[in-house]
C-alpha cells in the first residue's frame, strides 16, 4: 500500500512537512500547560486519576504517532492496532475508543483516498456496490455494538483481534490473481479496469468473479467494522484479492477508499451517540497521520518482514488482554 | 491502440470528481479541526467541561458520561458551539459528511453517461449516508 504513493515524492514531502508542523503545533500546544490558558493553578491540578490534564492525550499522541509507523510499516491499517491496543491500555472506555477508532481509520481512509483515485489504483466501480453493503451493515454493526454489554463486546472483540492475527499470519496473497472469465454480474456492472504496473511498465487489464460470494461476505465485515470500531482493510484486501480476483494493488488501494465508506457510516451512528471526546480524538488522528507518513519514507530502510512480526505479536496480546478483560480477568 | 490503452488508463470522471470532492473537503475538515482544537487547549474559548476535568468522564460508558456531564447526545452540540469543546465538532462533522457529498456530486455524471444502476447505488448510498447521519437510527445500552 504505502510504495502506491511512491510517485508523488513531491506531494509526499509537501505534506510531510506540513503534518511535521501540525504534530509539533499540536505537541507544543498539550505540552505546555502555561500556554494552555489555564490557570497555573488548575494546568498543574491533577485530575481524579492523578495527572495532570494533558497527560493522557500526549501519551495518545505518541502512541497513535508510533501505531502509524508500524501499521504502514506492517501493512495494516491504523483502525486495526487503535481499538485493541487503545482499550487494553488506556483508561478511555471502550464506547469512546470505537468512536475514535473509526474516526481515526476514516480519516486514514480521507487522506488517501483522492490520490488512490486519481490514479485509478482505487476503483471506483469495485468500490460503490461493495461499500453500499458494507456501509449498510456497518451501521447495524454499530447499533448492536452499543446495545449489548461492553463485556461482551470485550470478548468479541479479542476473540476478533486473535482472529486477525491468524488471518494474518495464514493469508496468501496474489499479486494478479487468475480470472479465466467475469462473472454475469461484474459484467453486468462493467467492473473491470486496467492499470499500469510501475515496477515493470506492464499493462493490466483485470476483472473479477464471485462477485454474489464476495459481497455476501462484505455484509460480516460491514457489521464487525461498526460494531468493535475497527477499520476493515485486514478483512476487505483477502476478499478483492483472494477470492474477487481484483489484483493485489487494486485491492490495497480500494480497500483503503472503502474504508473512507465504511467508516462513515458507523462513525456517524457513533457520533450521534455521543461517543466522540475531542480530546481523544485530535490526538490521535494528528498521531496516526503523522505517523502513517513518517512510516512511508521509513517504508525505504525498514524490514517490513520484522515489523509484521512484531504488530501481530502487540495484535495478539492486545487481542489476549481485551478477552481477559471481557471475562473479568 | 496506445491512445486507447492510455484512455483506459485514466480514471473515469466521475471518479476524478470524487476524489477532488473528498480531498477539498479532508483538507477543509482537517483545517477546521485543528483551529478550533487550538483554541480549545489553548482556552481561548472556554470549554463545557473543564480541561482538568474531562479525565474524570472517558472511563465512563456513553451513557453514563452524557448524563454525569449533562450533554445532550445526537446534533445538540450544535446548540452548544460557543464552547470550547464543541467547535471541534465542526471539522469531526465535516470529515464524516464529506463522503456523502462526494456520491451527491458524481450522481448528474453518472446519469448523463446513462449509468442507471450506479447513479441508483449513488443516490442509495447518500440515503442510507445520511440517515446515519440524521441521528434517526438510535441505539442504547
Amino acid at each position: 500500500m504505502q510504495h502506491l504513493n511512491s510517485g508523488g515524492n513531491m506531494r509526499i514531502n509537501t505534506n510531510l512537512w506540513v503534518m511535521v508542523f501540525i504534530g509539533l503545533f499540536s505537541l507544543a500546544i498539550m505540552v505546555t500547560p502555561v500556554f494552555a490558558g489555564a490557570s497555573a493553578e488548575a494546568a498543574v491540578e491533577a485530575a481524579a486519576d492523578g495527572h495532570v490534564w494533558w497527560f493522557w492525550p500526549l501519551v495518545l499522541f505518541i502512541v497513535t504517532f508510533i501505531m502509524g509507523i508500524f501499521a504502514v510499516l506492517g501493512g495494516v491499517g491504523g483502525g486495526v492496532l487503535f481499538v485493541p491496543i487503545i482499550s487494553g491500555f488506556f483508561p478511555f472506555h471502550l464506547d469512546f475508543v470505537r468512536g475514535t477508532g473509526l474516526l481515526v481509520a476514516l480519516s486514514g481512509a480521507l487522506a488517501a483516498g483522492p490520490g488512490l483515485l486519481k490514479m485509478n489504483l482505487a476503483s471506483l466501480r469495485l468500490a460503490i456496490p461493495v461499500a453500499l453493503i458494507a456501509s449498510t451493515c456497518a451501521i447495524i454493526g454499530a447499533m448492536i455494538g452499543l446495545a449489548l454489554p461492553t463485556n461482551i463486546v470485550q470478548i468479541a472483540l479479542g476473540a476478533t483481534i486473535l482472529g486477525i492475527c491468524v488471518l494474518m499470519l495464514t493469508a496468501k496473497k496474489s499479486t494478479v490473481p487468475d480470472v479465466p472469465q467475469a462473472d454475469r454480474l461484474s459484467s453486468a456492472l462493467r467492473i473491470c479496469g486496467v492499470y499500469q504496473e510501475a515496477s515493470t511498465g506492464e499493462i493490466i487489464d483485470w476483472k473479477i468473479h464471485r462477485t454474489p460470494l464476495g459481497l455476501g461476505l462484505f455484509i460480516l465485515i460491514g457489521i464487525m467494522a461498526g460494531m468493535f470500531g475497527l477499520g476493515a482493510g485486514w478483512a476487505n484486501v483477502p476478499v478483492l484479492n483472494l477470492l474477487m480476483g481484483a489484483p493485489l494493488k487494486i485491492s490495497v488501494a480500494t480497500s483503503k477508499f472503502l474504508l473512507s465508506i465504511t467508516d462513515t457510516s458507523a462513525a456517524w451512528i457513533y457520533m450521534n451517540k455521543g461517543c466522540v471526546i475531542p480530546m481523544m480524538v485530535v490526538p490521535s488522528l494528528v498521531g496516526i497521520m503523522l505517523g502513517s507518513f513518517v512510516g512511508v519514507r521509513l517504508l525505504k530502510i525498514a524490514k517490513p518482514t520484522i515489523i509484521r512480526w512484531m504488530v501481530i505479536a502487540i495484535l495478539a496480546f492486545a487481542g489476549i488482554k481485551a478477552l481477559s478483560k471481557g471475562l473479568g480477568f | 491502440m496506445e491512445e486507447k490503452t492510455n484512455a483506459l488508463l485514466k480514471a473515469s470522471p466521475e471518479q476524478v470528481l470524487y476524489a477532488k470532492v473528498l480531498e477539498w473537503g479532508m483538507y477543509l475538515g482537517l483545517l477546521i479541526l485543528f483551529i478550533t482544537f487550538g483554541l480549545y487547549t489553548l482556552g481561548i474559548i472556554d470549554p463545557y467541561i473543564p480541561l482538568d476535568k474531562i479525565s474524570n468522564y472517558w472511563s465512563y460508558n456513553v451513557h453514563e458520561y452524557l448524563e454525569h456531564a449533562g450533554i445532550t447526545a445526537g446534533w445538540a452540540w450544535l446548540g452548544m458551539l460557543k464552547y470550547g469543546d464543541f467547535i471541534n465538532f465542526i471539522g469531526v462533522a465535516i470529515l464524516a459528511g464529506v463522503t456523502i457529498f462526494c456520491y451527491a456530486s458524481i450522481v448528474p455524471t453518472l446519469l448523463k453517461s446513462k449509468d442507471i444502476a450506479y447513479a441508483i447505488m449513488a443516490v442509495l448510498e447518500v440515503i442510507i449516508l445520511g440517515a446515519a447521519a440524521s441521528g434517526i437510527l438510535a441505539v442504547g445500552h
